[in-house]
């Protein structure tokens, strides 16, 4: 490795990083804006400039971009230069010219990297006089605000949105200190990745929209790791909450997943949490016909005792319900009784998932991204795993730069000069799907056909790799070859039986032909494969067999089966108890509603589509009659066995073999950290006292969490939580997102500790 | 003629040349002479031996420029030549005489230097400003495909070039090489980051050179007549004639090929007649707008690269602007430096925000509102927005005439601020 000397003292560096990426990975504080570690460089803002030397005896150096800068052995520089010291400080005395420094009305204020930087540049005298430029804003739609006086034109936002997401309708327009960041008209963003706007800009140009209700700053939020469950990619967040609602959703770094990135529906999909429909209190009947009353949870809980007690009860799981939940309520009813909330073309792909990636390996996000070649069969990603289409798209711009940067070397970060060199060159992705999908464009070819079409040309594809023809110029043909010269394949399906054989057929016969490759298949849900791994019987047979009693988990029947038999089957239920977070169709015809905990209130385990089982954890604590399901199911029982969230879970793990490594997913609840538990709340929380001062002007007592090692309080450790526990990024200078980089072993790698979450599948297989 | 190559035999009334006309006049002799018949190595070789340097500002020798284009299997295809033909540079309209007036030269200039670095495709980029120059490049190059000198297979050669002219959208930026480029591909007229140069991947990502149009028209003439010759027109060691051009309050503006190293009171007095009467002469852009001032006492100064730049100026476009004692040159530079605030990209940091207060300062002290702090953020602008620190050289060329206008001009500044007013006003 190259040894860099930073103010004399050496210093062993990646050979393939610029500068600025390897000083900032060796904790050196130098500010940048343009950079960000997943767009590369592009030596824009000017900020990140630090002094090179000659040699050892050059003392009057040169100053340099460090992001535009190539490490090399040998190379002298100094970050703490008065010259360089000044320039940095001019950079955000220019930024300063036309900025509102309206930082005490700006959402962004408080977690805003511009802020970070000019006090990080020690800037803090304003000495133009004259007339500030102003621009309109627009209305971007319901997600993003707009207010472009704040911007400092780092360019991030259009090489995010355009060049690493797609987007086709954010762009930069004008020129010099007019240029505009915005749509050719007003109108809600397109991109299934807008929300990513927020983090990415360095101020508060795009702030979180639905956020701005709330009037809350980054240290007035109480915050915890948690995992989306839109879909079964299992992207990590952050739930942030304040006066008892989820103020905002914020991406949580996961090298292997989700890395900077989240769509929308993991950003701005949460709403629910906060929504008119929630159920607060406890329901239940009188009889059949009588209407659904708010009742007390005692009372709720004798009526659903006497329901269960001495009848045959049979409980119905859920994919959006924790694996701890979907357990209490299998160990309550019996296995036996025990059926996976799930339609039946749910049931049955989600089985063959499960039976696949127990004989086949599959592939991370991360995995997908650097692979040299895919195959998507059937499924439309932007709409069942939009994250994951983010990365296929990731795939088709890398490959070709692999190749093109060995004709015409230029380092990868360089990232103008990159995509000059690959032009329109497309990487080895293939997509046939049953109509055009979004990722068609990046796409080297593309199929249209139904689904057992699709399946026909996965198997023609895996045909072609085993016997590899030269004479046929085939679709097949064509994308056999491609992936037998990658180094490592991957193959992307979902839903439908036929199709996933399919794409298994593939990676089997690449395996054969001794390839590297992995086999991708989606989940609807953020619980399904999880689901599947604890087993269970087929929801159509339940509609057959019918029932005296039936508990339903967090799940709307109407939502699985066909609307005649989901009537029907209801119909003929004598005891109907329902758990759940929101009013559904289930919900209005059960005897006995119990209000469940929604995935920020409550701490649970899921299972996203490679088998990892992520553990997330309440941001706040439910109100007083709402328990996370778990809780209620175990009270139904005859005695109380599972007092906490370890105890149902080393209990799942010792009754299901599947689930034996569940609990390590994340530390237990008996962690500590230097004796203290891991606050929720950063040491600035403020007004403690005032949120429930029409009440109690004294400070309540902290809800205690015996769930987790996370604390509801600003009390704790004040050290870098381990990996699956960090509620928030914040460094000594650092509050916006950025802080990252001091959580990351290396910026833009695995974080410190390693990557949370623990695979629960080994494929038979071995990569 | 021969001392005056590039315009020596334009028509007096500013018509252009015809083909025929053209190739009476010895025209394509250099294409017929080397195409096929001299290996395209050997015309580089020539151009460098000839000491030719860029004519579009910078001056880079233009065969070194070449020796970096990939050769052979290497390169990756297509190769592609640019004729820089934006010429945007306040004071400049030199190339706008050669495009107007022989169109057919810088079409074989084209040829030539694209056949030298072995290139497949030639695109004039035209500043879109010069419509007059467009028709006539356009007729000219459609003679040419029609004549055999464009196409497929140049004299028998095997080799053939496609030649395109494009008209800009007008942007100063475009200038800029690899603006240039940007724009020609349909991207923003942003600069690109060096390395990667554009010999290795320029337009498309593919090896490119940029040329400036009067380097170009210098190649048949060379081709023809030799180094030796081409150094021999020269009063330095800078091979070849110049086109030099004179504005300001001159009795006869206008633009003239002399020999390399010229003298400025040479141009100046003989070919401009020297200054209008009434006005006195107090200070020269020698090469343009983004040049260093010189002042009176250097007026024998040889206008070629090396002289200019060991004088702390620069040759640029040899297109100089004269600044006479009736204008106030606080003016003058705000005229400027609006000029290039205006055309700044709006890429980098320093020039998109530093252009635009120096505009407002500036225009503070010439309207009588200014503060004895606004030399101080002049100054500091001078230097930081130096080499290096910007992303390109739009805004160090825009600090040149600044730079040396806050020394020359430091006691008009000061009336500027004492009196509350321009003195000029």
């Amino acid at each position: 490795m190259p040894v860099i000397y930073i103010d004399d003292q050496p210093y062993e560096v990646a050979a393939h990083h610029n500068l600025l990426h390897a000083c900032l990975g060796l904790g050196f504080d130098i500010p940048y804006f343009c950079w960000h570690p997943a767009l590369g460089s592009v030596g824009a803002c000017r900020q990140c400039a630090v002094k090179v030397f000659r040699d050892e005896h050059d003392r009057r150096g040169q100053i340099v971009m460090s992001c535009m800068t190539p490490v090399r052995d040998g190379l002298r520089l100094t970050i703490d230069d008065p010259d360089v010291r000044r320039f940095r400080a001019t950079i955000i005395e220019w930024l300063m010219v036309n900025h509102p420094h309206d930082c005490p009305v700006c959402d962004e204020g408080g977690h805003c990297h511009l802020q970070d930087m000019t006090v990080m540049t020690g800037h803090n005298y304003r000495r133009h006089r004259f007339a500030k430029r102003t621009h309109r804003n627009q209305d971007l739609g319901p997600h993003i605000h707009h207010e472009m006086n704040r911007c400092i034109q780092c360019y991030r936002c259009v090489r995010f949105y355009h060049d690493y997401a797609g987007g086709k309708d954010l762009n930069v327009f004008g020129a010099h200190h007019h240029v505009y960041f915005g749509r050719h008209e007003s109108g809600a963003l397109e991109s299934e990745f807008a929300g990513n706007l927020v983090e990415v800009c360095p101020t508060g140009v795009f702030t979180d929209k639905p956020a701005r209700r709330y009037y809350a700053r980054k240290w007035d939020l109480q915050s915890a790791p948690s995992v989306c469950g839109q879909c079964g990619v299992g992207c990590n967040v952050l739930f942030n909450e304040r006066y008892g609602k989820l103020v905002r959703v914020d991406n949580r770094y996961h090298y292997e997943i989700n890395g900077y990135f989240l769509c929308d529906r993991g950003r701005f999909g949460h709403d629910f949490v906060n929504g008119e429909e929630r159920i607060r209190r406890p329901l239940a009947r009188e009889s059949r016909g009588a209407s659904l009353r708010e009742t007390s949870a005692d009372d709720a809980l004798s009526r659903a005792t006497q329901a269960v007690a001495g009848r045959r009860v049979i409980g119905i799981g859920s994919p959006r319900a924790s694996l701890e939940a979907n357990f209490a309520l299998r160990e309550l009813v019996g296995a036996d009784s025990f059926y996976l909330g799930l339609s039946d073309a749910e049931f049955k792909s989600a089985n063959l998932s499960l039976a696949l990636l127990r004989e086949l390996p599959t592939a991370s996000l991360h995995e997908i991204e650097t692979a040299d070649a895919a195959l998507v069969l059937g499924e439309d990603l932007l709409t069942t795993a939009p994250r994951m289409a983010l990365a296929l798209r990731q795939l088709a711009r890398r490959q070709p730069t692999a190749e093109s940067i060995v004709a015409c070397p230029v380092p990868e970060w360089n990232d103008q000069a990159v995509r000059e060199l690959v032009q329109q060159q497309k990487g080895s992705l293939f997509s046939a799907t049953p109509g055009p999908t979004k990722l068609d464009e990046d796409a080297a070819a593309v199929y249209y056909g139904e689904l057992d079409e699709i399946a026909g040309l996965g198997l023609a594809v895996a045909a072609a790799v085993d016997q590899p023809s030269a004479e046929t110029d085939s679709l097949a043909t064509q994308i056999a070859t491609a992936l037998r010269n990658a180094k490592r394949a991957v193959i992307v399906s979902g839903g439908n039986e036929a199709v996933m054989q399919a794409a298994a057929a593939v990676v089997r016969a690449l395996r054969r032909a001794g390839r590297d490759a992995a086999l991708c298949l989606t989940q609807p849900e953020g619980d399904t494969l999880g689901l599947a791994m604890l087993g269970g019987r087929a929801l159509s047979e339940v509609v057959r067999d019918g029932a005296e009693c039936v508990i339903v988990l967090e799940n709307d029947l109407f939502a699985r089966l066909p609307e005649a038999d989901a009537t029907a089957f209801l119909e003929r239920t004598k005891t109907l108890i329902v758990l759940d977070h929101s009013i559904t169709r289930t919900t209005a015809r059960a005897d006995v509603v119990l209000p469940a905990a929604t995935i920020a209130e409550s701490t649970g385990t899921f299972v996203n589509y490679e088998g990892r089982a992520q553990r997330c954890f309440s941001a706040f604590a439910p109100q007083p009659d709402v328990r996370e399901s778990w809780r209620w199911l175990d009270a139904l029982r005859s005695s109380l066995f599972w007092p906490t969230f370890d105890d149902v879970c080393r209990a799942m793990a010792q009754a299901v073999p599947a689930f034996a490594k569940a609990p390590d997913a994340a530390p237990s609840a008996a962690f500590r950290q230097i004796g203290n538990k891991i606050p929720r709340q950063s040491p600035r929380f403020s007004g403690r006292t005032a949120i429930t001062a029409q009440l109690n002007v004294s400070e309540p007592k902290p809800p205690d969490d015996p769930d987790s090692p996370l604390a509801f309080s600003m009390e704790g450790s004040r050290e870098q939580p381990p990996p699956a526990l960090i509620a928030r990024y914040w460094a000594p200078g650092w509050n916006s997102v950025q802080a990252l980089n001091k959580f990351q072993q290396e910026i833009g790698g695995p974080l410190r500790g390693g990557d949370p979450g623990v695979r629960l599948i080994e494929p038979e297989a071995k990569p | 003629m021969n001392d005056r190559p590039l315009t020596g035999r334009m028509h007096p009334d500013r018509t252009p040349l015809s083909l025929r006309e053209y190739e009476q006049a010895g025209g394509y002799q250099a294409v017929r002479q080397a195409v096929g018949r001299i290996a395209p190595v050997e015309v580089m070789n020539l151009v460098k031996e000839s000491n030719l340097r860029g004519r579009g500002g910078a001056g880079f020798p233009t065969g070194v420029k070449w020796s970096f284009v990939p050769r052979g299997a290497q390169a990756r295809r297509p190769v592609y030549l640019i004729a820089n033909a934006d010429e945007m540079e306040p004071g400049a309209f030199k190339d706008r005489r050669l495009l107007e007036g022989d169109p057919h030269q810088i079409i074989e200039g084209v040829i030539l230097a694209s056949y030298a670095i072995e290139a497949d495709i030639a695109y004039i980029f035209l500043r879109g400003e010069y419509t007059l120059a467009a028709r006539r490049v356009r007729q000219a190059v459609a003679e040419a495909y029609q004549a055999g000198w464009l196409g497929k297979n140049i004299c028998g050669s095997g080799w053939g070039l496609e030649l395109h002219l494009h008209t800009g959208a007008g942007r100063y930026m475009c200038g800029e090489e690899t603006g240039l480029i940007n724009s020609l591909e349909g991207r923003r007229a942003t600069p690109r980051n060096k390395p990667p140069f554009p010999q290795l991947s320029g337009l498309f990502g593919r090896p490119t050179v940029v040329q400036n149009v009067e380097t170009l028209c210098n190649l048949p003439h060379l081709v023809t007549h030799g180094a030796a010759w081409f150094k021999e027109l020269s009063r330095c060691k800078d091979g070849g004639t110049k086109i030099y051009g004179v504005s300001g309050k001159v009795k006869r503006p206008g633009a003239w090929e002399l020999p390399m190293g010229t003298p400025i009171r040479e141009i100046l007095e003989d070919r401009a007649g020297g200054m209008r009467d009434g006005v006195h002469l107090r200070a020269i852009l020698p090469g343009g707008a983004s040049t260093e001032f010189v002042t009176v006492d250097q007026i024998n100064m040889q206008m070629d690269f090396d002289t200019c730049q060991a004088a702390g100026t620069r040759l640029g476009t040899g297109m100089m602007i004269v600044l006479d004692d009736q204008t106030c040159p606080v003016g003058m530079m705000l005229n400027l430096e609006r000029f290039f605030a205006q055309e700044s990209c709006g890429w980098c940091t320093p020039c998109r925000e530093g252009l635009p207060w120096i505009v407002q300062s500036l225009a503070a002290i010439e309207a009588g509102r200014g503060e004895p702090a606004d030399l101080d953020i002049l100054e500091m602008h001078t230097r930081l927005l130096g080499p290096g620190l910007t992303y390109c050289a739009l805004a160090p060329g825009a600090m040149e005439p600044l730079h040396s206008g806050l020394k020359i001009f430091r006691d008009d500044f000061e009336r500027h601020l004492r009196e509350g007013r321009c003195p000029w006003s």
